[in-house]
C-alpha cells in the first residue's frame, strides 16, 4: 500500500525492548567517557559518545514510499520530510520533548527577550551569522523574507498556509535580523515555523516559475547534507555538508532507499541491506521476531496519531449523547489492540498524544461493558424494533462504517466492532472504499456515516486543534477546516479561540486540558488507540532519536554516526 | 504497400485518440484525485486543498482538461508530474533503462529457452520431455508471478542467502557484477511465464510445419533429420513467432507491474503503479500513450516483416 494514510503498518508501542543498556554499550560508554570533554555536544546538548572527527561511512534508510518532492514548501508527504530535514533548516527546531530551540534563528523570540510584543503581534527574529548555503553563498534575512512571501504568493502551489497568511509587513532590518507583524495573535505559529524550511532567495528568486524550477529537482539548502544523486524509483543519496553550522554530520552519505513491499522492507532490515527501517516501519506482526534479531535495536515508539471511529454528527442517531456513549462502551478495544495489533499500540482517551506537554491525564478511562451500553440505550428510549435493531422516533440505530479497502487489520477490527454492536441491537454495515475515494470528497465533505481513521491532530507540538474541532472548520457546512465529524460546541469554540491568542504556556495548558475534557465527554469520535511504530536500526548506529513532534524518523540525521 | 501504410496510419491515429479519451475519462471518474493523499495532513485545511486544486486546473470541466492535455501532447508537451514536479517525458525516460535491462534479459532467456523447448517438444512429440514441458508450462502459466517472486526471495535470499531480495544494485556498489547479481532472480521469475508462452506457440508452429509436404520432400531427398528440422521446419515455424514478438516487444519498454514491485525494480511497471496510487494523471496518461504507441508500432512492424519474409502474404 503506497498511500500515506494507511497507517496499518505504523503500529508501535511504548517501551524499549530489552535492557536499555547492554553490557557492551556500557563498556563502550566507559571507554568513550574520557573523550567526552573533548568532543562537541550533539544537537540536543547530550554528551557525545564517539562521534568521528570526520564524516565516515554511510547510513541507508529504508522507506516504503518514495520521496519525490524536494521543495519543502510544496505539498508533500511524510517520507519527503526526512529529506527536507536533512537538506534544509527551519528557523527553529523542535526537540522530542516538545521544546522549541533555535536553528537558523539565533534565539527563540519571547516577550522577555524582546522578540515578541506583549500582544503577540510584533515579531523580531535574530538570525545566525555563520550559516552558508550549500553553494557557498551566505544565508541572510533576505532568504527568510523570500520564503515567507513565496508561501503566500497566489501563483505558488504552497503546502500549508495557515499562520503564514497572517504575516504582514516583513522587514529586513539587517542581514541577521528580520521583523514582521501578525494580523492577529496566533500562538501556534512558532510551532509551524519548525516545519517551515528556509529556501535560498538567490536561486529560487531568479526562477521564472518556482513551481517548476530546476531547483526543485536539485535543491540547495543549509542543512547537514547536500544533494547527491537520485536514482528515481530506487534511492536518493545525500552527501555530508562539511560546512554545516550545527553539530554533525558524522556520516559521509545518507541514503533513502525506496522499498515498496513491506515484507521486502523488513527482509532487507534482517539481511542488513538497510541500516534503519523508516516510514512505514516494521509491521506489528514482525515485531516479536524483529526483537530477537542479533545486532539490531528494535524499539516501540509512540506517535502522535490516534486511531478512532469518527461519528458524523449530522446523522440524527449521533446527535443523542447516550448513543455515542453507549457505542464507546460497546467497543472491546483491548482485544482489538492485543489480538489484531499484537499488543503494539496503546489505549488513549483523547486526541492529544501523551508525549505532549498539554496532555490531560485525568480523563475517564474507557470500559468495555455491553450491559451498561444496553442500559444507556434503554434509558434514552432506544428500544429494539421488530427486526431487533433499536429505534427511536422512527430513526433506526443503523449506520455504515468506512475505511480504506485492503487495510486488513482495520477490516478485521471493523468486523469485531460490528459483532459487539450487534449484541446491543445496533446495526453497523461495512462499506469500505479505495484510498483515493475514501479520502476525497467522501471524507472531506463528511459524506460518511462513521469512519475508521488514524489522525494526527497537532502540527509540530502545538496543541491548537481549531482545524479539527472548531464549528467554523466544518467543510461540509462551508467552513475552511477539517472538522470532518461536523462537531460543534460553543464552549470548545471559545476555548480554542482563546488558546490561539494565548502565548502563556501555563494558561494554554489549562485551556487545552479543558478542551480535552469536553471532547472526551462529547465523544465526537471514539478513540481506539494511539499509534505506535516499531522502529529498528543496526545496533552499531548511534545518535538515533525518535521525535513524535515531527512526522519523520530522519529529523536529526545530522546526529547519526557509526560506533 | 504505400496504400496499406497510409490506411494503417489513419487507423492508428484514430485508435490513439480513442484510447486517450477512454483513459482520460476513466482516470478522472475515479473520485478522490491527486490531492486526496493530503486529506489527513494535520496542517492542511480543506481551503488549502481547494486552492491547490484550482492552481493545478483540476476543477475545470473534464473536456477542457482533456483538450488542454491533448493539445499539449500534440505540441510535444506531455505535461508535468504532480508527484515529482518533473516533465512527464523525463519521468518516463528515467525509468526506461531499468525496464530495458530487466525485460531485455528476461526476454532473451524466454525466447532462447522457450524456442528450444518448443522445437524439441514438437520433434519428440509425446516423449517424456514433451509431457514434462507441457505440464511445466501449464504450471508456470497458472501460478501468479508474485508467488514465484516471493518464494524465490524466501528460498534464495532468506534461506540460502545466495541472491539479493530486490533492488537493482547495492547502494555504493555500481559494478556490472553487482547489477547481474540483482538481475538473476527477477529476470528468471519473469521469464518463467514467457518461456511457457513461447514454448507452447513454438511447439504448435513446429508441429504445423513438420506435417507439411515440403518437409516430407526434404526427408525424401535424404537430408539428415537435423538439417530438416533446422533448415526447413524451424525456418517456417518461426514465421508466426514474428507476430507473437510484435505483441511481446512493447512490454520490453512498458515493464512488468508485479515483478517490478516484488523485486523493487525501478522500472516502468513500478512507475505506473506508483503513479496510479498517487493519481498522478499526467504520468499515467503519458505511460498509457507511450505503451499504446509502442503496441501500434510493434504490430505494424511485425505485419510488414511477416509480409516481407513470407511471400504468400501480401499487404493491401
Amino acid at each position: 500500500m503506497t498511500h500515506s494514510h494507511d497507517r496499518e503498518n505504523d503500529m508501535t508501542k511504548a517501551h524499549r525492548t530489552g535492557p536499555a543498556l547492554t553490557r557492551r554499550a556500557t563498556l563502550r560508554m566507559m571507554t568513550a567517557g574520557g573523550a567526552i570533554g573533548l568532543l562537541a555536544p550533539n544537537l540536543l546538548g547530550q554528551p557525545a559518545l564517539a562521534q568521528p572527527a570526520e564524516p565516515t561511512g554511510r547510513i541507508v534508510v529504508g522507506l516504503s514510499q518514495e520521496p519525490t518532492v524536494f521543495n519543502p514548501l510544496m505539498p508533500h508527504i511524510e517520507v519527503d520530510d526526512g529529506v527536507a530535514f536533512s537538506l534544509f533548516d527551519a528557523l527553529f527546531r523542535i526537540t522530542p520533548e516538545g521544546e522549541i530551540v533555535p536553528n537558523l534563528a539565533a534565539e527563540v523570540p519571547t516577550v522577555e527577550n524582546g522578540g515578541l510584543s506583549e500582544d503577540g503581534l510584533e515579531w523580531r527574529i535574530k538570525l545566525r551569522d555563520d550559516v552558508t548555503w550549500h553553494d557557498g553563498e551566505p544565508f541572510t534575512a533576505e532568504d527568510v523574507k523570500f520564503t515567507l512571501e513565496l508561501i503566500t504568493d497566489p501563483a505558488f502551489r504552497a503546502w500549508r498556509t495557515t499562520g503564514h497568511d497572517l504575516v504582514r509587513d516583513i522587514e529586513v532590518v539587517s542581514p541577521t535580523e528580520i521583523t514582521w507583524r501578525m494580523e492577529e495573535p496566533f500562538a501556534p505559529y512558532m510551532s509551524f515555523l519548525t516545519e517551515t524550511f528556509i529556501l535560498p532567495e538567490h536561486i529560487l528568486g531568479a526562477a521564472e516559475d518556482p513551481n517548476e524550477a530546476a531547483f526543485n529537482q536539485a535543491p540547495v539548502g543549509t542543512g547537514a547534507f547536500k544533494w547527491g544523486e537520485r536514482q528515481p524509483g530506487d534511492n536518493l543519496t545525500l552527501v555530508a555538508n562539511p560546512d554545516y553550522h550545527g553539530d554533525g554530520p558524522y556520516v559521509e552519505q545518507l541514503v533513502f532507499k525506496y522499498i515498496p513491499d513491506m515484507t521486502v522492507l523488513y527482509t532487507q532490515f534482517r539481511s542488513g541491506e538497510i541500516d534503519l527501517v523508516g516510514q512505514a516501519y516494521i509491521t506489528p506482526d514482525n515485531y516479536e521476531e524483529a526483537r530477537t534479531l542479533e545486532d539490531r535495536e528494535v524499539t516501540l515508539v509512540p506517535r502522535a496519531t490516534v486511531e478512532s471511529i469518527y461519528l458524523n454528527q449530522a446523522l440524527p442517531q449521533f446527535q443523542d449523547k447516550a448513543v455515542r456513549e453507549a457505542l464507546y462502551k460497546a467497543i472491546d478495544r483491548k482485544s482489538i489492540i492485543d489480538i489484531l495489533y499484537f499488543g503494539v499500540p496503546s489505549e488513549i482517551e483523547t486526541f492529544m498524544p501523551p508525549t505532549s506537554a498539554y496532555y490531560n491525564p485525568t480523563l475517564p478511562e474507557h470500559e468495555f461493558d455491553l450491559e451498561e451500553a444496553a442500559r444507556l440505550l434503554d434509558e434514552a428510549g432506544w428500544v429494539p424494533g421488530p427486526d431487533g435493531i433499536r429505534q427511536k422516533d422512527g430513526v433506526r440505530l443503523s449506520f455504515s462504517n468506512s475505511t480504506t479497502t485492503g487495510a486488513h487489520l482495520r477490516e478485521q477490527a471493523q468486523q469485531f466492532i460490528q459483532q459487539t454492536f450487534g449484541q446491543i441491537g445496533v446495526e453497523m454495515t461495512i462499506e469500505n472504499l479505495p484510498p483515493a475515494v475514501m479520502w476525497g470528497e467522501f471524507w472531506g465533505q463528511s459524506q460518511f456515516d462513521t469512519a475508521m481513521v488514524g489522525i494526527t491532530y497537532l502540527i509540530g507540538a502545538d496543541p491548537d486543534v481549531t482545524n479539527r474541532f472548531h464549528s467554523k472548520a466544518i467543510a461540509a457546512q462551508g467552513g475552511a477546516g477539517s472538522n470532518n465529524a461536523q462537531y460543534s460546541n460553543p464552549e470548545v469554540d471559545a476555548l480554542l479561540e482563546e488558546g490561539a491568542r494565548t502565548f502563556d504556556i501555563e494558561r494554554r495548558k489549562e485551556i487545552y486540558q479543558e478542551v480535552q475534557a469536553i471532547i472526551r465527554e462529547d465523544l465526537p469520535f471514539l478513540p481506539l488507540f494511539l499509534y505506535t511504530n516499531v522502529y529498528g536500526h543496526k545496533a552499531g548506529m548511534a545518535g538515533f532519536e525518535p521525535n513524535a513532534n515531527t512526522r519523520t524518523e530522519s529529523w536529526n540525521a545530522a546526529g547519526w554516526y557509526w560506533n | 504497400m504505400a496504400a496499406f501504410l497510409f490506411s494503417r496510419l489513419l487507423q492508428s491515429a484514430a485508435l490513439l485518440v480513442i484510447v486517450s479519451i477512454i483513459g482520460f475519462t476513466v482516470l478522472n471518474l475515479m473520485p478522490g484525485g491527486p490531492l486526496s493523499q493530503y486529506a489527513l495532513d494535520p496542517g492542511m485545511t480543506q481551503a488549502d486543498i481547494a486552492r491547490i486544486s484550482e492552481q493545478l486546473g483540476l476543477n475545470r470541466p473534464l473536456y477542457v482538461q482533456y483538450l488542454d492535455w491533448a493539445w499539449g501532447l500534440l505540441s510535444g508537451d506531455w505535461g508535468t508530474s504532480f508527484r515529482d514536479g518533473s516533465p512527464v517525458i523525463q519521468v518516463i525516460a528515467r525509468h526506461v533503462p531499468a525496464t530495458l535491462l530487466l525485460m531485455g534479459s528476461s526476454t532473451v532467456i524466454a525466447v532462447a529457452v522457450g524456442t528450444w523447448i518448443g522445437i524439441r517438444g514438437a520433434t519428440h512429440r509425446y516423449s517424456g520431455f514433451d509431457y514434462v514441458a507441457t505440464v511445466g508450462a501449464m504450471i508456470a502459466l497458472s501460478i501468479p508471478t508474485f508467488w514465484f517472486g516471493l518464494i524465490g526471495i524466501y528460498v534464495f535470499s532468506l534461506r540460502l542467502d545466495w541472491l539479493p531480495a530486490g533492488n537493482m544494485y547495492t547502494i555504493g556498489d555500481g559494478s556490472v557484477l553487482n547489477y547481474l547479481h540483482h538481475l538473476i532472480m527477477p529476470s528468471v521469475v519473469l521469464a518463467l511465464v514467457h518461456i511457457a508462452i513461447w514454448s507452447r506457440f513454438m511447439r504448435g508452429a513446429t508441429l504445423d510445419a513438420i506435417s507439411q509436404d515440403f518437409v516430407k520432400t526434404a526427408r525424401a531427398k535424404g537430408l539428415s533429420e537435423r538439417r530438416v528440422v533446422m533448415k526447413h521446419v524451424v525456418g517456417n515455424a518461426l514465421l508466426p513467432m514474428i507476430t507473437l514478438a510484435g505483441v511481446q516487444v512493447p512490454s520490453l519498454l512498458t515493464g512488468a507491474l508485479v515483478t517490478e514491485t516484488v523485486f523493487t525494480w525501478p522500472g516502468m511497471g513500478r512507475l505506473f503503479l506508483d503513479s496510479l496510487g498517487y493519481s498522478d494523471y499526467p504520468v499515467v496518461m503519458g505511460l498509457l500513450m507511450f505503451s499504446a504507441l509502442l503496441t501500434i508500432v510493434a504490430n505494424l512492424v511485425a505485419d510488414i516483416t511477416v509480409a516481407l519474409v513470407d511471400p504468400r502474404i501480401r499487404l493491401a
